[in-house]
């Protein structure tokens, strides 16, 4: 009897306790935050990167976001598309986060950016370039830190037809983001005069480049611009060079080509041009205080992807400000954010109205371990977030 | 396509089909002479391009390397298959996949741990590092040319080896008739043995020539094991002078695949894997 007694009165004292919690829980309640990344496989680099970024900022900020403290829950997305809408909704159904950050692989947003527009969850991707998420598939929801495939290749297109190049050869892998870069590419290149007179492609993630290098030397085009990333964008520059082009046919691309790569390339990258939003040796004080402050914190040299995570936190913590820090009051969340102006390490930027960022692409050339400055060669780029209705 | 730069694709195409013959005649080995379906191939070739760079590291030079990466290979194949594979001889294929897709993500899993989840290169060595002007602007890396030669010389002693010794001899019969070779009294547990080990050090010595121009990476294996399966599938199952055939058939139908129908270069390979199975059921070459 006694026993039963008991249990009883700690069900009674427990729900009491709950129901008192939820009472008091507006003053009290913690902002929820669903970080879901990549922290196994090819890119799990990449989703430390911008985990270590995006904490630095709220660190920086006093451990909180709003005046809120942050609580962090956290999902290894392994890359994989096919586990994508079920890992989502279980950070948005069961944890109830405010804000969905992720992630590194487009196939992978694609379907988070599916869950959050048809649960109405805010969600900031800091990495994946793929030009439909603020395009076509763009929604009041869905912000974007990082860039989409259209920008750093639009403006390397800008950039050599400025530069009087009039042929150009282009190769990528045959996926999404490949063809959107060479698409990007060949719409400022031809806008601008010149030609791109010979495309190529290959499957992802063949790397046998051979066949490829002979027809360019054999078509003699000015230039050639390619889209690689990772291991085989080292393969591919320093096939490049073992097979002579480098002296003769200059190469670019945007700055995948060359960034994370350039030990694995043994040299072969060395004073190759490159587009991209983030370079190293940038001249602002934001940059060099979030590069001390990052070094210190993780033993390492921050990169463009952490730099999307600390400037993800920074368009939240704007969006949280303009709604008095109520993460409920998603609205002026939004608004907020979208108003908002990032004093990003990258330099300053706004966001469109498809909610990707507005910003300058740097032109930067390898010198040793480093993609080191050139010149902003876009000043301002704006996606034109073809299909977007916002 | 002019003529030299046809020329160039046709070297290319060889160049190429040569490297996949290295890869593949060890799966052709262990495959068909054997009977052991080899998931775990691939990760053996990915195995000798980390100890390639490993060792070029610690040594210094990638002919260093590979000297003391064939020994490891070798007794890193007999262990394999005195601890592991030396069990599943009577049991069917699907046992056989389950243990070596679980060899995959085991060494996967090993190599992220030890030498972590970065692109890395190797140097090629000073004596090779040097390139053959071929037109105006294009030139050939001496390494390359110097890999195809490997290849050749594998190919010929590896047809000599096992057309032509005792050894061989007992490895074929092996293949024929098990029971009847062990009632002659030869020891089939060890030559078994021996077969692993060589499939596995070709593998590795095919990742470590491979290293320098294909830089080494995450999940490296998984990229040479389908078109080691294809090859070993065309050439006929078990044969050395038809894993080379194919190899060659491979390189070529890639090469010119994306020169000549950048559209469907993905499927070049296996539209000629499909014409040839249909023409040839057993593959080109059978067992031999």
């Amino acid at each position: 009897m006694n026993k039963k007694f008991s249990a009883a009165r700690n069900f009674v004292l427990s729900a009491a306790l709950v129901a008192a919690g939820l009472g008091s829980a507006h003053a009290e309640d913690k902002v929820k935050v669903g970080l879901m990344l990549p922290y196994t496989g090819t890119y799990a680099a990449l989703g430390n990167a911008i985990t270590n970024g995006f904490k630095q900022f709220v660190e920086e900020n006093g451990g909180k976001l709003g005046g809120r403290e942050v609580e962090y829950f956290t999902v290894d997305d392994e890359s994989n598309p096919a586990k994508a809408t079920e890992n989502a909704k279980k950070l948005v159904s069961r944890e109830k986060v405010d804000v969905l950050v992720g992630t590194v692989h487009s196939g992978v947003a694609l379907a988070m950016a599916k869950v959050a527009r048809d649960t109405k969850t805010l969600m900031i991707i800091p990495n994946a370039g793929a030009n439909d998420l603020t395009g076509p598939l763009c929604s009041p929801y869905v912000f974007r830190s990082s860039f989409s495939a259209w920008q750093p290749s639009y403006a390397m297109g800008e950039a050599l037809a400025k530069k009087g190049v009039k042929n150009v050869a282009t190769v990528t892998w045959k996926y999404s983001f490949g063809e959107e870069s060479v698409a990007g590419f060949k719409e400022a290149f031809e806008k601008g005069g010149g030609k791109v007179v010979k495309e190529m492609t290959l499957p992802f993630p063949n790397v046998e480049f051979q066949p490829f290098l002979t027809e360019i030397a054999s078509a003699k085009p000015d230039a050639v611009f390619v889209f690689f990333a990772g291991a085989g964008a080292a393969k591919f520059v320093s096939d490049y060079a073992a097979a002579g082009l480098k002296s003769s046919i200059p190469l670019y691309g945007p700055g995948f080509l060359t960034d994370g790569n350039l030990a694995a390339m043994g040299g072969a990258g060395e004073g190759l041009l490159t587009t991209l939003h983030y370079a190293d040796g940038l001249t602002n004080a934001k940059d060099a205080a979030f590069r001390t402050k990052y070094a210190q914190t993780y033993k390492m040299q921050p990169d463009v992807y952490a730099v999307q995570g600390y400037d993800a936190a920074q368009m939240y913590e704007a969006g949280l400000k303009a709604a008095g820090g109520d993460p409920a009051k998603q609205e002026e969340v939004i608004k907020g954010m979208a108003s908002a102006t990032i004093d990003s390490p990258r330099g300053a930027f706004t966001l469109s109205k498809a909610h990707n960022p507005v910003q300058d692409i740097y032109m930067r050339q390898v010198k040793g371990d480093q993609n080191v400055v050139v010149e902003v060669v876009s000043k301002g780029l704006e996606d034109p977030a073809r299909g977007c209705k916002l | 396509m002019d003529f030299a730069t046809f020329l160039i694709q046709t070297l290319n195409s060889l160049q190429y089909g040569l490297l996949l013959f290295l890869v593949a005649s060890g799966l052709t080995l262990v495959f068909g002479i054997m009977g052991i379906i080899n998931l775990a191939h691939g990760s053996f070739y990915m195995i000798g391009a980390y100890l390639a760079f490993v060792l070029t590291s610690a040594t210094g030079s990638l002919v260093m390397a590979i000297a003391l990466g064939i020994p490891l290979a070798l007794a890193f194949g007999a262990f394999l298959e005195w601890a592991l594979f030396a069990h599943l001889y009577k049991r069917d294929h699907l046992e056989q996949v389950l243990l070596t897709y679980g060899l995959i993500l085991i060494f996967e899993q090993l190599r992220s741990l030890l030498v972590g989840d970065d692109v890395h290169g190797v140097a090629i060595p000073a004596f090779l590092d040097a390139s053959i002007q071929l037109t105006d602007v294009m030139s050939y890396p001496v390494y390359r040319l110097a890999i195809s030669a490997v290849c050749i010389v594998l190919a010929i002693a590896l047809y000599y080896v096992i057309q032509r010794t005792r050894l061989g001899m007992m490895i074929r019969a092996g293949n024929d008739d098990r029971t009847m070779v062990e009632a002659l009294g030869i020891n089939i547990n060890m030559i078994y043995r021996v077969v692993f080990a060589l499939g596995v050090a070709l593998a590795a010595l095919a990742g470590m020539l491979a290293a320098p121009i294909s830089s080494v990476f995450p999940n490296m294996g998984s990229h040479v094991l389908i078109i080691s399966f294809v090859i070993v599938v065309i050439g006929g199952i078990g044969s050395v002078w038809g894993a080379l055939v194919a190899a060659l058939i491979v390189g070529f139908a890639d090469t010119f695949g994306k020169v000549l129908i950048p559209e469907l270069s993905g499927i070049v390979v296996y539209v000629v894997m499909a014409v040839v199975l249909l023409w040839r059921p057993e593959g080109i070459l059978k067992k031999g």
